[in-house]
């Protein structure tokens, strides 16, 4: 009989080592056959660019006609339809999905797997993404909805929205909805079960932190707004009433029912952004992240929070003063512990030795713009001073500071950061700041002063204003500095188009960052991991290339004010 | 340090904004309407707050920017954490927001609540201070007086009823006394909109099935604006809301007017209706087809 004496023998962990290598597939048809979350990532990530640059396009137009007064660009029906869909395209195919572009991309790479739970599922959710963003975009050769991006009832009813363009919102919204929780359920399972050894929960890379704490957001949210548009669709088209008051139903269920979505909504928009701050900020400070502990905790607290406060949209509504109370103080709390993160950010930058590369430029930039919109957010939480602010353009610069500052700006960070490993090559600094400066005085020129128009009366959604409203300025500064903003965005675009030929080779690790991602050449091989390492803390990467420096005599560390790469 | 030195700075910077502000840097108010002006004030005490939080962080980033940027030989600290500070000012961010819930509790009935009127039913000054009081849900104002006028949103027309015997109301303009507090009770018939007058206070969500509450007094007489805040269709932008406040004589010869104008329409329409019954039950007894026509087609 064997010996069974387990004690004394080593059970190597198994590990798949590559004995043959088969070439990589190409062409079109690699890619709409693909299960590869790189492959399926990168999907993700230029159909999102597509609908970022059609969204703002529909901004655009939206500047000129309010440039100037009484103006007859745009006629009111062209008007609603072009800020529903830019609202929608926005929040519904450019936001959230961009998370799931790149977690879809990194999420394996930065816990040490080699593909996500699901590859099948996870290709599945792309392909709805996809087809979510063309039934709404189909609507333009007919009638596009125009009932604003969260589609009021009754006015989203048959009886006043009798168009197709509102029934195209709703099947937008369950495919995406769809690809949306797949994604989340793949994400949460490939997180829980397949980290690399010695990722225990206090080593998980913050991105990846967020991105579950997203997933586990969109199950609970998108689940509700499921049911929701289906409700809808039942009133309009098979004869039920749940929103219709004179049979019974309620028009204020509808804003209860949405906003009980649309509140997380925003956090699952917000927080992956936060991840790529968190991750972004240590690297060019060249300091470990300050408070681990505490940002982690943070993004599971204002997702708990978030899910409590979604009536703060709602305080104009016929509402008894206790529920108003109630949503102005969970509202409140939930500033602690997006402070928290902001005080732990400054933490970091302290006493570290700054890179000033395009990375973190820009998420230095979205935190300076995301904290005005956090502290127009108080005003807006105190429901007395909201009923003043509500509907106005007030709120419009509000949720751009928080969306785009947060969101787009991190979206812009991670491109310009991930942009090497994906690819191979570095995007160009000169045009990557030109940019960021662009993008930046674009976004506060056009915003800064849609405060003071809604302050001044100037309600959002009229395609119109008069002469003597005293609107006139605000909103042609506002149309100037959207044009600037698109600048910026174009120079962006120009140079990933440009790099991806002429780009600097980037090599495994250009930015000699912390996370395992880095550890792999750039793009890495389908399966990833050759051999998956041990993981000992939260900056794997770190303690890699220290290991080499030792066993190799050659230096792995970053010295400062040295260029990291030739750009 | 920082906040010492803020303090004076924002105090003047409050001086010189609060007046020459309207609409740039603050909520508008005017008229005299107590709601408006004490939700300005809390706003101003919310900006106040905010300015000091947003110079604090904002100065830090930019100080951390410049003095920590990368230089030949700098070392960067390697700190993973402090827990008394991240104690600190999670502490310290909830303080503020527990300010702020006081002071919007404090100031909340002066808004809420609706004043009490300066004139009584018959327009002559009711004499006593005014008296406010807190409550869950809009009381009725303190004294007597008071007018209650339905506010009805349509596609895209405000309508209002006032109060009193005969049948009164108007579209488009609110007339309204001065030194009466007027309470609202806002509805709407189709889709959803939004009573607005900004220099009035807040706004209000006017529901098909529901019906929301506000208030106003006006003080001084005038013309104030405002438009329909919720989007309604295609014509939201044109849904004016003007509110025309006058003397209470000169708003009695007005409603009287009106009351007459809206009988001598009614008693028109009465007239014309009992006229064409009369032709088409005419017509009928002559068996003509012109009368079916008529009847199968009534005006629009």
């Amino acid at each position: 009989m064997a010996s069974l004496d387990f004690a004394s023998r080593t059970l190597p962990r198994p590990q798949i080592e590559r004995r043959a290598v088969a070439p990589d597939e190409r062409g079109w048809t690699s890619w709409i056959t693909t299960t590869d979350h790189k492959k399926i990532g990168i999907l993700y990530l230029w159909t999102v660019a597509v609908f970022f640059v059609l969204g703002g396009v529909e901004a655009l137009l939206i500047r000129l006609q309010l440039g100037a007064p009484d103006n007859t660009l745009l006629s009111p029906e062209k008007y609603n339809q072009l800020f529903t869909m830019h609202g929608t395209t926005m929040i519904f195919l450019v936001t959230v999905p961009v998370w799931a572009g790149f977690a879809n991309y990194l999420l394996p790479l930065m816990i040490g797997a080699r593909d996500v739970a699901f590859p099948r599922l996870n290709a599945w959710s792309y392909w709805m993404f996809l087809f979510g963003g063309l039934a709404l975009y189909a609507s333009l050769f007919f009638t596009p909805p125009e009932a604003g991006w969260f589609s009021y009832v009754p006015l989203s009813t048959a009886e006043y929205s009798p168009s197709g363009g509102q029934d195209a919102w709703i099947f937008m919204v369950h495919l995406t909805g769809l690809s949306s929780m797949l994604g989340a359920v793949n994400f949460i399972a490939t997180i829980h079960n397949m980290r690399a050894p010695g990722m225990g929960w206090g080593r998980l890379p913050l991105f990846v932190w967020t991105i579950l704490v997203y997933s586990y957001l969109i199950v609970l949210a998108i689940s509700s707004l499921a049911a929701t548009v289906t409700m809808l669709l039942l009133d309009r088209h098979f004869g039920t009433n749940f929103f219709d008051p004179n049979e019974g139903g309620s028009a204020l269920l509808w804003q209860h029912l949405f906003w009980f979505f649309g509140h997380p909504e925003v956090y699952i928009l917000i927080l992956p952004a936060f991840g790529v701050f968190s991750e972004v900020l240590p690297v060019f400070a060249r300091k470990p992240i300050f408070g681990y502990k505490a940002i982690a905790a943070a993004t599971a607290g204002i997702a708990f929070l978030g899910l409590l406060v979604w009536a703060h949209h709602m305080f104009a509504t016929p509402s008894a003063t206790v529920v108003l109370a109630f949503f102005m103080l969970s509202s409140f709390v939930i500033a602690v512990p997006t402070g928290v993160k902001i005080f732990n950010w400054l933490a970091t930058l302290w006493r570290g030795t700054i890179e000033f590369r395009v990375p973190l430029l820009f998420c230095v930039g979205g935190i300076a713009t995301f904290v005005i919109g956090g502290i127009t957010g108080i005003f807006l939480a105190v429901f007395p001073v909201d009923w003043q602010l509500t509907d106005t353009y007030f709120v419009v610069a509000h949720m751009h500071y928080v969306a785009f500052g947060g969101t787009a700006f991190a979206m812009m960070a991670a491109t310009y950061y991930w942009f090497p490993k994906m690819t191979g090559r570095m995007l160009s600094e000169t045009m990557g700041k030109v940019a960021f400066w662009l993008t930046l005085i674009g976004f506060h020129v056009t915003f800064l002063v849609q405060h003071s128009a809604g302050l001044s009366g100037m309600p959002r959604r009229v395609y119109e204003y008069s002469d003597g409203s005293g609107w006139h300025l605000y909103n042609l500064i506002s149309t100037i500095g959207a044009f600037i903003l698109a600048l910026g965005v174009i120079v962006s675009i120009v140079n990933i188009v440009r790099s991806l030929k002429v780009g600097v080779k980037a090599g495994p690790d250009p930015w000699k960052a912390n996370t395992l991602e880095w550890y792999m050449p750039s793009p890495p091989p389908a399966h990833n991991f050759d051999a998956i390492p041990r993981v000992r803390s939260v900056e794997p990467m770190k303690d890699i290339r220290r290991q080499v420096e030792q066993m190799s005599g050659s230096p792995q560390r970053f010295e400062a004010g040295r260029p990291m790469v030739k750009a | 340090m920082l906040r010492r030195a803020a303090a004076p700075a924002l105090l003047a910077l409050l001086v010189i904004a609060a007046p020459a502000s309207a609409g740039l840097l603050a909520p508008e108010a005017g008229g005299g309407s107590r709601n408006a002006e004490d939700t300005r004030t809390l706003y101003w005490l919310i900006f106040a707050l905010g300015v000091v939080v947003f110079v604090g962080v904002e100065a830090i980033l930019i100080w951390c920017l410049v003095r920590f940027r990368a230089r030949k030989g700098a070392v960067a600290a390697q700190i993973h954490g402090n827990t008394r500070l991240e104690i600190g000012w999670t502490v310290g961010a909830a303080v503020i927001l527990v300010f702020l819930t006081i002071v919007t509790f404090v100031m909340l009935p002066g808004i809420k609540d609706p004043a009490a009127s300066d004139i009584d039913e018959n327009g002559n000054p009711v004499a006593g201070t005014p008296a406010a009081f807190a409550a869950t849900d809009q009381p009725p104002p303190p004294r007597g007086a008071s007018m209650n006028i339905k506010v009805d949103g349509q596609q895209y027309l405000w309508r209002y009823k006032y109060p009193g015997r005969q049948d009164v109301f108007s579209y488009v303009n609110m007339y309204v006394p001065v030194g009466m507090t007027v309470t609202l009770d806002i509805s709407a018939d189709d889709v959803a909109h939004s009573w607005w007058i900004p220099e009035l206070g807040g706004k209000q969500d006017a529901l098909p099935g529901y019906i929301n509450k506000s208030w106003f007094k006006i003080t001084e007489p005038g013309i104030y604006r405002g438009q329909c805040a919720e989007l309604c269709g295609r014509n939201h932008a044109n849904m004016y809301a003007a509110i025309i406040a006058m003397p209470f004589d000169r708003w009695q010869a007005w409603y009287d007017r009106q009351a007459r104008a809206i009988q001598a329409a009614k008693d028109a329409a009465a007239q014309q209706r009992r006229e064409l019954e009369q032709a088409e039950g005419e017509a009928a007894a002559e068996g003509g087809g012109a009368a079916g026509g008529a009847g199968q087609n009534p005006s629009p």
